[in-house]
């Protein structure tokens, strides 16, 4: 691959200012590769800056390298992530004990310790921790991060590097040349480049279709909220009572969980608004987790739009009718294996495949016989659409 | 995790099959919000929410037009509440009489004896209730059917549906670092002026106000009849802004100082005991007054919170103070059903100096409502696009003025966001909070300026960077004034900075106050972590399988 350097243009040029995007461009330009990264907003204003922070996805092919990369992303980056090891999933009855199980089983399986801890124990790692906790488990591998951190960290780190970021740029077509993309539209020009690489988060599967096939992806939208500070716990990263969430290294508790929104594909950036009536109900069962913070305030919520695959895993492959151009979508589990799904993505553009973990089961091809209408019959809908019930009193 | 029913899977494969009937269809996503509901409490016809003179007038209006009215305010807010600086930054300068919430609401009812009119008319009047939210159906919150309010007294939470709503949430301050402006005695002008006559809790004996605005004048003069001593006026702009205001104070005996700053305000745990006014271009021109309080009265803000988080268009007016809803004369926003009177929707000076305007725009938003209510004009509602907006600068100069004299005072321990301890120096900077390496050379080479280089400034993602605003008061102290930092150090236009998002919930509320909230069944039953979706988190296929 050639590395040169032209204003309007690049050899590789990334979709899409995610962490996805960003840390594949990233490791492009760590290659000597004269890479550009075309975002519509500002880095990481979609999902990317709006979620968890959780990086403990022991079910992922990714996750092995992820856990390698994560302690080092900060110096290798030379800004800060905020990212902190180990994870606890706590439980507050039998049930929710048992329910613990086949993430503590897959840890294990996929060779990484996990413990089962009591209710002691568990008070100790995490003194905010309800006196009716049962137990829960523990996890060395996983972790969490900062998201709006670390996302102005790839950005930067691009930048530092010699890649440039264009942002408030929309991407709105592309040109081709029998099976290959020579350029790139968008509302500040074409952009010329040998290789692309999507990873537009909601926005693939539009994207995707410009160019003949199509990433099969439905967006929806999750909420989140955020306390005042306190004093830190031994453990920031603590998920339970159906809860997912952390402890900043400010000291807020920040978390989510409960029903996403289906929203319509036709327009995947709407349905942006930040606030929901859904902050009463996380806020209830974090009271319930943590009640001895009661008097700790609940100070913003936010929502964030992600998109899932038919079956919810990722797809990282080539285009079958664009032989040049690399899909990414991690399916709404994105931001923990970032520091891995950015390298993985970056081989496939260079060497035409990954070196360091086995990407078959993130394949296109699997969609291959999926019905046109699949999220209905997934029942991935939006609550009734517009019918305007909002007038009815 | 519960299986969706429908979705099924062999060998832990993924394959979606395509030969499902399209009966299934009729499965939605029970982990989606599709078919949850909310439990709602209650329901009003008509909800206002601030009592004031603009939300006060819009309910009488309302029930002399045949409409059912619930007028919530947050008024008397607790101690602990206003310890925090919340809702307005109030310096700690509430006196102890405050703690005694009942007699400070028999007090706040006194105190405007339009109260009395509203509970011979029948007004559902709540006091000491806040709104925290506002919700409507919408893309991405489509499973609200209904409109509702999210209110809470402190110690509960819950939600009221309303057919319409009439804002009339006034205004807020916008603050302004100083060295010393963190200790107790250093207040915003409507908290000071909320504690002088609605509360009369007003405990500070010789005030210096900083501002000559129509706010900065009315409320000295207002002290100086409750028997207060303004020791001066502080602008720094070259004259005072309400001209004939600040000739009345001063052939009163009040010392006006323009083109001048507070350095600074000294005092120590006791408090304040004096602030030093420094000539701005000439440091060496400084002079000690001993006062026990700072006033605040450099600017001012329609508190746009709840019509932000509502979905109200928002636009920037320069004429109005600032960022207010766009409205058209009768006070319809963006958002059916949803009307904005008074304060809220801009500050002029007349406003400021007459309650009556802010009235009468309630009394037209209730007449609107009524007319919309009776037509249900909810379907049909066409956006207001009535709102003056001048490119003009001239109106906010006055905010850049006090902006770069800011910066003039300054030291690196002056926190502009009290919260998180961020600096002005932090802010240009954009420096990482101060519990992270703040002095790696990649950090240091950022800045406000390469920021601007690589696209508009943008003060969430500076917030996000810095953490200035993201504090326990809201960003109420600070908001405003980053954004005129950030536009006097970047020559941008205070128009080109978007208005950071306001979250819900509006007010900073104990997790205890949730922990008792009923939950609609159909929500509680199909609570799960994340999408539900089995094969998400399952392991790779084994090889066998593929
Ligand atoms: C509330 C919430 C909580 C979450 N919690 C976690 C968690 O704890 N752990 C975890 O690992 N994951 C979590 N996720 C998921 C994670 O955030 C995402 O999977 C991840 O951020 C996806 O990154 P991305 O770069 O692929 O996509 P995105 O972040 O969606 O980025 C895509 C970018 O492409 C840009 N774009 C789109 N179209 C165009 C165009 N035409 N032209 C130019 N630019 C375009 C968008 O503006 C956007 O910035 C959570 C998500 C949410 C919403
Ligand atoms: C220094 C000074 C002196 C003044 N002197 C007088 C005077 O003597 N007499 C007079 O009548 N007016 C006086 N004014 C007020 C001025 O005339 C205002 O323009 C007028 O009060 C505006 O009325 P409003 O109803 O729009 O807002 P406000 O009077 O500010 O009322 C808004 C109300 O909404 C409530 N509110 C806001 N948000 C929420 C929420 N989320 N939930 C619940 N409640 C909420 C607030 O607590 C507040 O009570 C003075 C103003 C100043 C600055």
């Amino acid at each position: 691959m050639n590395v040169r350097q032209s204003t309007n243009g690049a050899s590789v040029i990334v979709v899409g200012g995610g962490v996805t995007g960003l840390s594949t461009a990233w490791w492009l330009a760590r290659s000597g590769i004269d890479v550009m990264v075309i975002e519509k907003g500002i880095v990481g204003w979609g999902a990317s800056g709006r979620n968890g922070g959780g990086a403990t996805h022991q079910h992922s092919p990714l996750f092995a390298e992820e856990q390698q990369l994560w302690p080092q992303m900060e110096e290798l980056l030379g800004y800060p992530t905020e990212y902190r090891p180990k994870r606890v999933r706590l439980a507050i009855s039998e049930q929710q004990m048992q329910e613990a199980k086949p993430g503590f089983d897959r840890m294990l399986r996929q060779g990484f310790p996990a413990e089962w801890l009591d209710a002691k124990q568990i008070r100790d790692l995490v003194p905010l921790a309800a006196e009716h906790v049962v137990g829960g488990v523990y996890f060395e591998r996983g972790g969490h991060a900062n998201p709006q951190r670390t996302v102005q960290a790839y950005a930067w780190a691009v930048q530092d590097l010699g890649g440039r970021i264009l942002q408030h740029t929309r991407v709105m077509g592309f040109e081709r040349r029998a099976d290959s993309v020579t350029a790139v539209r968008t509302t500040a020009g074409d952009f010329s480049c040998d290789q692309l690489v999507v990873a537009a988060g909601p926005q693939t599967g539009l994207l995707s279709r410009l160019l003949g096939t199509e990433v099969p992806v439905a967006p929806a939208r999750a909420d989140m909220i955020v306390t005042e500070p306190l004093p830190l716990m031994p453990i920031g990263g603590v998920d339970g009572n159906s809860l997912y969430g952390r402890q900043t290294l400010r000291g807020n508790l920040a978390y989510g969980g409960g029903p996403h929104e289906w929203l319509r594909v036709s327009n995947s950036s709407e349905g942006q608004r930040p606030s929901s009536p859904l902050a009463l109900n996380i806020a209830k069962r974090l009271s319930e987790i943590f009640p001895k913070a009661r008097h700790i305030r609940i100070i913003r919520s936010w929502a964030g739009i992600v998109e899932n695959t038919p079956d919810g895993r990722p797809v990282i492959d080539r285009l079958p009718t664009a032989i040049n151009a690399v899909f990414a979508t991690m399916s709404s589990v994105g931001f923990g294996l970032s520091p891995a799904s950015g390298r993985a993505i970056c081989e496939l553009v260079m060497q035409g495949k990954c070196s360091f973990a086995d990407l078959s089961d993130f394949r296109l091809s699997r969609f291959g016989n999926l019905s046109p209408s699949w999220r209905e019959e997934l029942g991935w809908i939006p609550p009734e659409s517009e019918g305007n019930h909002a007038s009815a009193a | 995790m519960k299986d969706q029913g429908y979705y099924r899977k062999e060998h832990g494969a993924c394959s979606v099959q395509k030969t499902w009937s399209l009966q299934l269809v009729t499965l939605a996503d029970t982990r989606s919000t599709y078919g949850k509901s909310l439990e709602i409490r209650e329901h009003a016809q008509l909800l206002v929410v601030g009592a004031g003179p603009a939300g006060l007038a819009a309910a009488l209006e309302a029930v002399r037009r045949g409409l059912r009215v619930v007028l919530v305010d947050e008024h008397p807010v607790d101690y602990a509440t206003m310890a925090t600086d919340v809702p307005f930054h109030f310096g700690q300068r509430m006196s102890g009489a405050v703690r005694n919430r009942g007699r400070m609401l028999e007090r706040i009812v006194e105190a405007d004896s339009q109260f009395a009119q509203a509970f011979e008319a029948g007004i559902d009047i709540r006091l000491g209730i806040a709104a925290w939210g506002l919700f409507t159906h919408e893309a991405g919150l489509r499973w609200v059917r209904t409109r509702i309010a999210g209110l809470t007294n402190g110690e509960e939470v819950w939600f009221l549906q309303y057919d319409a709503a009439i804002l009339a949430t006034g205004r807020r301050d916008v603050g302004l670092a100083f060295p010393g402006w963190n200790l107790p005695g250093v207040m915003g002008v409507t908290a000071a002026d909320t504690l002088l006559r609605r509360y009369d809790a007003l405990e500070a004996r010789d005030l210096l106000v900083v501002g000559s605005g129509a706010e900065a004048t009315a409320f000295a003069m207002q002290a100086q009849k409750s028997s207060r001593l303004i020791v001066a006026l502080v602008e720094a702009g070259d004259t005072t802004v309400d001209q004939n205001g600040s000739q009345r104070l001063a052939a009163a005996g009040v010392p006006i100082f323009t083109k001048s700053m507070i350095a600074s305000a000294n005092g120590g745990t006791e408090g304040l005991q004096s602030a030093t006014i420094v000539a701005l271009g000439n440091s060496s021109e400084k002079r000690s007054v001993a006062c026990d309080t700072v006033v605040l009265a450099s600017g001012v803000t329609s508190a746009i919170e709840l019509l932000d988080v509502a979905g109200a268009k928002i636009v920037f007016c320069p004429e109005r103070g600032g960022h207010v809803p766009a409205t058209d004369a009768e006070g319809r926003t963006s958002v059916p059903m949803l009307f904005a009177a008074g304060d809220c929707t801009g500050i002029t000076p007349d406003k400021s100096r007459d309650p009556q305007v802010a009235a009468d725009e309630g009394c037209r938003a209730a007449s609107a409502a009524a007319a919309a209510l009776s037509i249900n004009a909810g379907r049909n509602w066409s956006v207001p696009t009535a709102t003056p907006s001048t490119t003009s600068e001239i109106a906010l100069a006055d905010r850049i003025a006090w902006a770069n004299a800011q910066l003039a005072v300054a030291d690196q321990g002056t926190h502009v966001c009290q919260c998180e301890e961020v600096s002005a120096t932090d802010l240009i900077g954009v420096r990482p909070p101060r519990y992270l390496e703040r002095n790696q050379p990649a950090t240091c080479a950022r800045s406000l300026a390469t920021l601007a280089a690589d696209g508009p400034i943008n003060q969430d993602q500076i917030k996000r960077l810095t953490r200035a605003g993201m504090g326990v008061c809201q960003g109420r102290r600070c908001r405003e004034q980053i954004g005129a930092i950030l536009a006097a150090v970047t020559r941008t236009p205070l128009t080109e900075i978007p208005l950071p998002t306001y979250r819900a919930p509006v007010r900073p509320l104990p997790l205890s106050a949730f922990a008792a909230t009923e939950e609609a069944a159909v929500l509680a039953e199909n609570w799960d972590v994340w999408f539900g979706i089995e094969s998400q988190f399952e392991e790779p296929l084994p090889k066998r399988f593929r």
